[in-house]
């Protein structure tokens, strides 16, 4: 399995979350979305969709994408204040 | 330490509640109402002679050696059926009824052949203590009557004997496999002299419908049926209480030994999860223990393609930790990481977690229950607060509808369906939701109420489909949604499953179920009194596993069937301590007692007790570990007990990822597939060989008995602590009751759990702590362990694993009776006399199509690859769907299932894989290469002595 693959699954697999929480309010399905990434997700997984999603993010689906912009922020904002 | 003998009381308990007063034999006794004479006298300690009477059978009252006189009645009635009175006066023996049961056991011996020298129940046999407890010593018929002395032996089963010559004709063992496991394959044919017993239609054992359990082997009171390995060897002379180590069931077993060999397992009556009862993997399939393949010794090779070279532990272990300190050097700290073994305890599963934690210092350790019940961690968290099933087994006698989905207890969890068959024959009703029509549907005085026979893959849809109709109709318990529940969440779940779409009718072309099938299903389990769900691999095995397990957590609160007896989850879990590795913290995201590895306070009072600073961060996932590696950054994986490359899903990522790594070490007992890949292999110990407990299906934790010394010389624990004091980790446990006594200062759950505790009261049920000292045998009794319990939309959407033309069937996997996940253990005995290899099952319709007989070769393809095993032609798969199981490596079965998972947990979908069956000639060349690579990488270098 490629890099580019590898990638392409983790993006599958953030989707399948955004569809499961397709259900509720936009802001709060992202923040459930973002959590769950947040909670269970390795870093090194988490880093791979963050750059993926600073990249273009294609594919991603839109509360997906925020989810993953979410995670991004809340990243760098504990870097910036450890 | 001799043998455990437990007292036979005759019948069985009663539990009335009003007490009776009665004189035995001069003695004033009480008992509750209802229970036997013969039983109010053994309790006072009075065995009154019996031979056809046994504490596990319903009186019966044929043999007429149990014969009392009351004050006040006619005649000699027999003691096994006469329940007590109020001022009952009862004698137990004098003159007339020594006289009597003389006549009857001279009865009994005028036709009885006289070898108990060379008996194989000399010392074991209730009818040579009857003889001598009713002072025979005459038979006045004497010996040359007309007799069943030379009836032949039935030796076709491979674990017992039948010698019809002994036989007494007492019926013990049919009521035993009618009343005990529920299988009704023995009778007795014929009447008067001409009465004997007969599996099936006179059929040999093997060939009859029984299925080896051997409760009529441990109801028989002579040698008639007899255990071989006590022909073979002899009466056993010493035995300890252990725990099985099979299914998530946890079925407590009296490992009866001579010396350090083991002469039988025998069910023990007062195992908590079993009463008494066994399937053909507990009672009989423990010889893989002693088989020729267990390796003993430590080895090591510096690639995969190199022959296993045997060294000593020393250098096992100094190996192994240079190597992991090599790659964490080199590629850094969260390249390397473990996977625990649901079969080993849950002492030796929280040290290899601990050594991963606080050892590696990352949290990269996972467990087989990744690929199995990982989304009923997260589902029975998310909707109750707590990560395991609702009620104790005992609950299903409580049980007046069972909602059984995606599980096949016959086979995976038989001692189970034995307690439910039981209630089933009682009067309770029986809806099972599967694509299958397993056993449960329609068995001897079984009849399911309703078969909900959904496509493969809609579960949620048919859950939600049943929601709707709970909610449309008004038949949601508001009392105990206002109580009990979260009044939001339910809002939301009630205005979404009440909506048109999730109708039965709307979604009837997804589910392929009649919409009348599943609204009458729901009026059911909805009204029908106390309404148990019970579930397995079937609905957790999903892209959609998850929510499937949501949508049952929702249609149990809607419903009120939680918090009290008779009702609940009650997910049937897989493995012998699947149940406890997740307790002891194998997931990558929790700590022991299912706290997230970010919560401070918790990670602290870890920190404290190891001495280490722990990793905030979540680690990988087992898919994740294997992705990493292919990737590049992971580099080393300690497996204990557990057989990645044959159980998991889409074997050729598995084998690509344990290839990319630069040391994998297995600790198992036989160089299973994963040691294919392996660069150490550390030779495991057997549950036979070691201290600890395991916890079932119901919460329960159950003492593990070391009955002989590690054929390897360690138990599995001690093998992590070598290898942790080697990283530099150190650790000093002397037993793992050290072990579990740290578990329990760190983990709420199991805070009042010890050694003492579980020596005093055989087994408790988590949660074990102040508020509950014997432990919680029901959860969530007044309100949810996370305060209200919480419903969640559960909205059906397809796997992107489609049928197609390319693909037209759905493969659907499972397990059978006779064997176990990968048969690592169960192949290794003499169970592969039920099943020698894996089989396609296919329909009729789909096999004529494709030209298939029964038995032919045929090939199974499906996106991810394609094997080759034999068609067996059934009518249990719906057209459209097969069926095949994944028990023998060869079979291949998981290079055809695909890397679909969990949204949640990553579990994989084996139950839905699209594929096409055609004809073939025999193996493909995958698996005959897969065979020549087993020969090859499998060579082992003995070391000059």
């Amino acid at each position: 399995m490629s890099h580019e693959q590898q990638t392409q699954k983790l993006v599958y697999m953030a989707n399948q979350i955004a569809i499961f929480f397709a259900s509720r309010p936009e802001q709060e399905a992202i923040g459930e979305i973002a959590n769950h990434l947040r909670k269970f997700w390795e870093p090194r997984m988490r880093e791979k969709i963050i750059d993926f999603a600073a990249h273009g993010g294609a594919g991603l689906m839109p509360r997906a994408e925020e989810a993953v912009k979410m995670l991004s922020q809340s990243t760098t904002s504990q870097s910036t204040t450890s | 330490m001799g043998l455990i003998h437990e007292i036979d009381f005759g019948t069985k308990a009663v539990s009335a509640e009003n007490l009776v007063s009665l004189t035995i034999d001069g003695e004033i006794v009480r008992v509750p109402e209802g229970t036997s004479v013969m039983r109010a006298a053994m309790m006072m300690g009075t065995q009154i002679p019996k031979l056809c009477a046994t504490d596990m059978l319903d009186s019966f009252g044929s043999c007429r050696l149990c014969l009392v006189e009351i004050e006040g009645r006619a005649g000699t009635p027999a003691s096994c059926t006469t329940p007590v009175a109020e001022g009952m006066v009862v004698h137990t023996q004098n003159e007339r009824l020594g006289k009597l049961r003389r006549g009857v056991m001279e009865l009994y011996i005028s036709d009885h052949p006289l070898d108990c020298l060379t008996c194989s129940a000399n010392g074991d046999c209730e009818l040579q203590d009857m003889a001598g407890a009713v002072g025979l010593r005459d038979v006045r018929y004497g010996y040359d009557g007309e007799n069943h002395l030379a009836q032949a032996k039935d030796v076709s089963n491979p674990y017992f004997q039948f010698d019809p010559s002994k036989c007494i004709v007492c019926s013990r063992c049919v009521r035993a496999c009618e009343e005990v496991q529920g299988t009704f394959a023995l009778t007795i044919a014929g009447r008067g002299f001409d009465a004997k017993v007969s599996p099936g239609m006179e059929e040999k054992f093997f060939d009859s419908e029984c299925v080896s359990c051997g409760a009529c082997v441990q109801a028989c009171p002579t040698a008639t049926l007899m255990e071989s390995s006590v022909v073979e060897i002899g009466q056993p002379e010493h035995s300890k209480v252990t725990t099985c180590a099979y299914c998530g069931v946890g079925c407590s077993f009296k490992a009866e030994m001579r010396g350090d060999q083991v002469v039988r397992m025998v069910p023990f009556k007062d195992g908590k999860a079993n009463h008494g009862h066994s399937c053909v993997k507990g009672r009989f399939a423990w010889g893989y223990a002693t088989h020729q393949d267990r390796i003993t010794k430590p080895m090591i090779r510096a690639a995969i393609t190199d022959p296993w070279r045997e060294v000593s532990w020393d250098e096992a272990i100094a190996h192994t930790a240079a190597e992991f300190k090599r790659i964490q050097s080199q590629y850094g700290r969260n390249a390397v990481g473990g996977i625990t073994s649901s079969r080993c305890t849950n002492e030796e599963t929280y040290l290899v977690q601990k050594l991963i934690r606080a050892g590696f210092g990352n949290n990269n350790v996972d467990t087989c229950a990744r690929v199995c019940h990982s989304p009923t961690g997260y589902g029975l968290s998310a909707a109750f607060g707590t990560s395991a099933g609702t009620q104790d087994f005992d609950s299903v006698e409580h049980a007046d509808v069972m909602l059984l989905i995606g599980a096949n207890p016959t086979d995976g969890h038989p001692v189970f369906a034995s307690r439910m068959k039981k209630r089933l024959r009682d009067g309770a009703k029986l809806i099972v939701i599967d694509p299958r029509r397993i056993d449960l549907v329609r068995t001897p005085h079984i009849h399911a109420s309703l078969h909900l026979p959904t496509r493969p893959g809609t579960n949620v849809a048919i859950l939600t489909a049943l929601a709707h109709v709970i909610v449309t109709e008004n038949l949601v318990d508001t009392d105990f949604v206002r109580a009990r529940c979260d009044g939001d969440s339910f809002g939301q779940w009630q205005d979404y499953v009440g909506q048109a779409q999730n109708s039965p009718e709307a979604l009837e072309n997804v589910t392929g179920v009649a919409p009348h099938l599943v609204r009458e299903a729901a009026r059911l389990y909805a009204t029908g009194g106390n309404g148990a769900i019970y579930y397995g691999l079937g609905i957790t095995e999903h892209s959609q596993g998850t929510t499937a397990v949501l949508a049952l957590a929702n249609l149990a609160m809607a419903t009120g069937n939680l918090g009290r007896v008779g009702v609940g989850v009650n997910p049937l879990r897989g493995q012998n301590n699947v149940q406890g590795s997740c307790d002891m913290g194998s997931f990558p995201h929790e700590l022991p007692g299912y706290r997230h590895i970010s919560l401070t306070d918790v990670r602290e009072s870890f920190e404290q007790a190891w001495g280490v600073t722990l990793e905030s961060e979540p680690g990988l996932r087992i898919p994740n570990m294997l992705d990493a590696a292919i990737d590049g950054t992971f580099k080393g994986l300690y497996i204990q007990g557990e057989d990645i490359a044959q159980s998991d899903p889409d074997i050729k990522h598995i084998t690509a990822g344990l290839s990319a790594m630069e040391c994998v070490v297995v600790q198992d007992l036989f160089l299973n597939e994963t040691a294919q890949f392996a660069h150490v292999f550390l030779p495991g110990s057997t549950f036979l060989e070691k201290n600890g407990t395991f916890t079932n299906a119901e919460r329960r934790i159950q003492r593990v008995r070391k009955v002989m010394a590690p054929k390897n010389g360690y138990e599995d624990w001690q093998i992590t602590q070598l290898l942790a004091n080697a990283l530099g980790y150190p650790m000093s446990y002397r037993h793992p009751s050290d072990i579990m006594d740290e578990i329990a200062a760190l983990t709420p759950s199991f805070a009042g759990v010890s050694y003492d505790l579980l020596e005093r009261e055989g087994s408790v049920q988590w949660p074990c702590n102040e508020a509950a000292p014997l432990g919680t045998p029901v959860m969530h009794m007044e309100h949810f362990v996370r305060g209200e319990g919480r419903f969640f939309v559960t909205e059906y959407v397809p796997t992107d694993e489609k049928v197609g033309p390319r693909f037209p069937l759905l493969l659907t996997t499972g397990r059978i009776l006779s064997q176990y996940n990968v048969g690592a253990q169960t192949r290794r005995t003499e169970n592969t006399a039920w099943h020698q290899e894996d089989l396609l099952e296919i329909h009729p319709f789909d096999a004529e199509q494709r030209g298939v007989i029964d038995g032919a070769w045929v090939k199974i393809a499906s996106r991810a690859g394609e094997t080759s095993l034999r068609a067996k032609i059934t009518e249990r798969v719906a057209p459209g769907v097969v069926y095949t199981t994944f028990h023998h490596p060869m079979t291949m079965a998981n290079i055809v299932t695909t890397d679909y998972s969990d949204w949640a947990t990553n579990c994989p979908e084996y139950k839905v894989t699209a594929v096409q069956v055609s004809l073939s000639n025999g193996p493909t060349d995958a698996q005959i290469a897969y065979a020549t690579l087993g020969r090859t990488t499998r060579q082992i270098e003995i070391a000059a002595e």
